[in-house]
């Protein structure tokens, strides 16, 4: 029980540290690194919580394609960060009046369940946890099975969105230089490398 | 192994599986097709084309074959009834249809890339996932499939700035209406612990003791808002005109036929099968998108010069007289719009093969007053034209007649009898600017000929749409008893 507690601990500690330092550290980049820490943190607190699926999604669609994308969107495109944080400031008070409504919300709900504790059951999953089974394993238990329609039809409309994507983008260059491997290998060091023999004193 | 019959238990889909499939293939066989010169593009473009429309004719018959009353399958999230199967008919053959007359366009305008039809196709698929829809996440799957296809073919001429520019607002505009329709679905969830469409219906029953909530009702105008959307009616029309001039000719002719005749399926499924017993509270709301429309559509296109733009006008019109049929809320009234529209789809992939015909030289032209002369120099064409024009004007002899004449019998009997007096006013109008189009073509003086001849794809369409346009009096039978039996199994006859 103290390993958990002392696990939790840990990782919202350091997830509201790194937190905290996505939005102070004055390099764009460290931001998005610091964001990825947020990130494994915060699927170490679900996995603490038995939510095993949640924190591997958390990590492969978060980290994997979203913060790499930040990642390139800081490297490749020259905004100048400094520039937008001018004025930061201003905007403090709407947003401390913004983080103050979410916590009396937040307080309102929590203080909710206090004063009457069947409110609590209102938001309870409709069915009971299964027991001994991951619930990975539970997923794909109605995801296949229940649902492959639903499923099966969210692939169809990717492949649809992924074929759009690239009919509206995609442009055939003049003068791109490809790798042509069968090429490569066809070379031979004879017909590549020329050697010539240089006197001392003068260039080639 | 258990003896457990796989094939049996998703055979009501096996159209879309069958679809779903070929397109998958067709796009493998143009990836690694030779596309490096326009002339290679243009080849494997035509080579995709012409097995997408031999694709969608055998889908035709799998879906025509395997009719057999009402079926479900996956959990009851799919159903197949011959209501599905009257609506996916026609809506394969606007598809094939359109992709047959738009080879010769997109040639000329350097578009003949296979994509082109790999994404009719798709979004064909989509319309018959939302015809079949059973479900609430099943229609917004199978709507969302067909939407994305069509945003991206809106915008496939993509150096030009119209078309780009009638794709994103087809997106952006699509993308809002999908979000009201999402918020409506939610709501409907929340107040009734269920997206299936027979449990809604058990729900909603007419005998209960109370009245539906109001959450019910919020959430069923949301829905009903999103639908309005894809059927273009007033009030969220606004993206029709822009979309259909902006897009490729051969688009905007599968926008104004296959999605829209998918997206009234779609919405007499859901009014009528799990939402059928709150007529009370959704009739009024039908009554006025219908009124909405016919009179928007007959007056604003009064002054329309592009042809496009007027047949948007005129699609917007012609979909409130199919709502009438909706509003009537019986089976009279879902017959007329099964009609309606079976017969709209043709009259408007004519009107469209008219369009594609027009150019002169190496340029497409679309006003109407490049049709002029058309009677002299085209005497086919404007026969045809005039075919169509007369009968989207509504007179007899000719479909569009007979499509009106369902409808509002339909609301007569349901005794809306202003609907049916505005529906026959508004039509009035309409008839101005569809004659006039007709005057233009046989008794103003040519300026500058139209080329002849008229490529021959789309002669075969002309002549295809106008005999049925024109003979539809002397044989209706298939048509009228399709309805009939689909208008039936929808109401459990």
């Amino acid at each position: 029980m103290i390993v958990k507690a002392l696990a939790f601990y840990m990782f919202s500690l350091v997830a509201v540290g790194a937190g905290v330092l996505v939005i102070s550290s004055r390099n764009p980049v460290h931001s998005v690194l610091f964001l990825i820490l947020a990130f494994f943190n915060a699927a170490g607190l679900f996995v603490l919580m038995g939510a095993e699926f949640l924190a591997m999604i958390l990590v492969v669609v978060y980290v994997g394609a979203v913060a790499v994308l930040f990642m390139f969107v800081v490297m490749m495109l020259d905004i100048n960060f400094v520039a937008l944080r001018e004025g930061f400031l201003q905007y403090l008070p709407l947003g401390a009046l913004v983080g103050l409504i979410l916590l009396a919300e937040l307080l309102v709900i929590v203080g909710g369940w206090t004063f009457a504790p069947s409110a609590a059951g209102v938001g309870a999953p409709p069915r009971a946890a299964i027991a001994n089974i991951s619930n990975t394993h539970a997923l794909g238990k109605i995801l296949y099975t229940h649902y492959i329609y639903l499923f099966q039809a969210s692939g169809m409309i990717l492949l649809v969105s992924m074929v759009g994507a690239i009919v509206l983008t995609h442009r055939r260059r003049e003068g791109v230089r490809r790798q042509d491997i069968g090429r490569q290998l066809a070379r031979s060091a004879k017909a590549s490398i020329e050697l010539k023999k240089v006197e001392p004193g003068k260039g080639i | 192994m258990n003896s457990f019959n796989y094939i049996e238990l998703v055979r009501p889909a096996l159209p879309e599986i069958f679809l779903a499939l070929a397109v998958m293939a067709l796009l493998m066989l143009g990836v690694f097709q030779k596309s490096g010169t326009e002339a290679a593009a243009a080849d494997s473009a035509r080579l995709v084309t012409g097995l997408s429309v031999v694709t969608l004719v055998l889908a035709v018959f799998l879906v025509g074959v395997d009719a057999r009353g009402r079926d479900e399958a996956f959990c009851g999230m799919f159903v197949t009834d011959p209501f599905a199967v009257f609506w996916k008919i026609l809506v394969l053959i606007g598809a094939a249809l359109t992709l047959v007359m738009s080879g010769d366009y997109l040639v000329r305008k350097g578009l003949a890339r296979f994509e082109y039809s790999i994404l009719v196709l798709f979004a064909t698929l989509g319309m018959m996932m939302m015809i079949s829809a059973n479900d609430l996440i099943a229609l917004y799957l199978g709507l969302e499939m067909q939407s994305l296809s069509l945003y991206v073919i809106a915008a496939f001429q993509r150096d030009d700035a119209r078309s780009s520019e009638a794709g994103l607002k087809y997106f952006v505009l699509g993308a809002v209406a999908s979000g009201m329709l999402l918020y409506g679905s939610s709501l409907i969830y929340g107040f009734s612990g269920t997206t299936n469409f027979n449990d809604l219906a058990e729900l909603f029953y007419a005998g209960q003791a109370q009245p539906p909530s109001i959450g019910v009702i919020v959430g069923l105008v949301f829905i009903l808002s999103g639908l309005a959307f894809k059927v273009s009616a007033v009030p969220f029309h606004m993206w029709t005109p822009d979309v259909y001039e902006g897009a490729p000719t051969p688009v905007a002719a599968f926008f104004a036929a296959a999605p829209k005749l998918a997206a009234v399926a779609l919405l007499v499924r859901v009014m009528i099968g799990p939402f059928g017993d709150l007529l009370p509270q959704w009739q009024q709301i039908i009554v006025f998108i219908s009124i909405a429309s016919m009179i928007l559509g007959a007056f604003a296109a009064v002054n329309q010069r592009n042809i496009k733009r007027l047949m948007a006008y005129s699609s917007i019109g012609n979909v409130g007289y199919a709502l009438i049929g909706l509003a009537a809320g019986d089976e009279t009234g879902v017959r007329g719009v099964l009609i309606y529209m079976a017969i709209y789809l043709f009259m408007t992939l004519g009107t469209f093969a008219c369009i594609l015909a027009m150019k002169r030289g190496d340029r497409m032209v679309e006003e109407i007053s490049d049709l002029a002369g058309l009677g002299k120099t085209h005497p086919m064409m404007a026969l045809a034209l005039a075919i169509f024009m007369f009968s989207l004007s509504g007179i007899p002899p000719l479909a569009g007649f007979f499509g009106k004449l369902y409808v509002f019998l339909a609301a007569i009997e349901a005794k809306l009898y202003a609907l049916a007096v505005i529906g026959v006013l508004s039509s009035v109008v309409a008839a101005f600017y569809y004659i006039r189009v007709v005057k233009v073509a046989y008794f103003d003086d040519p300026v500058q000929p139209l080329d002849t001849p008229v490529n021959r794809s789309i002669g075969v369409v002309l002549v295809l749409t106008a005999t049925i346009v024109l003979f539809f009096f002397a044989y209706p039978g298939p048509i009228l008893t399709g309805a009939a039996a689909a208008a039936a199994s929808l109401f459990g006859g």
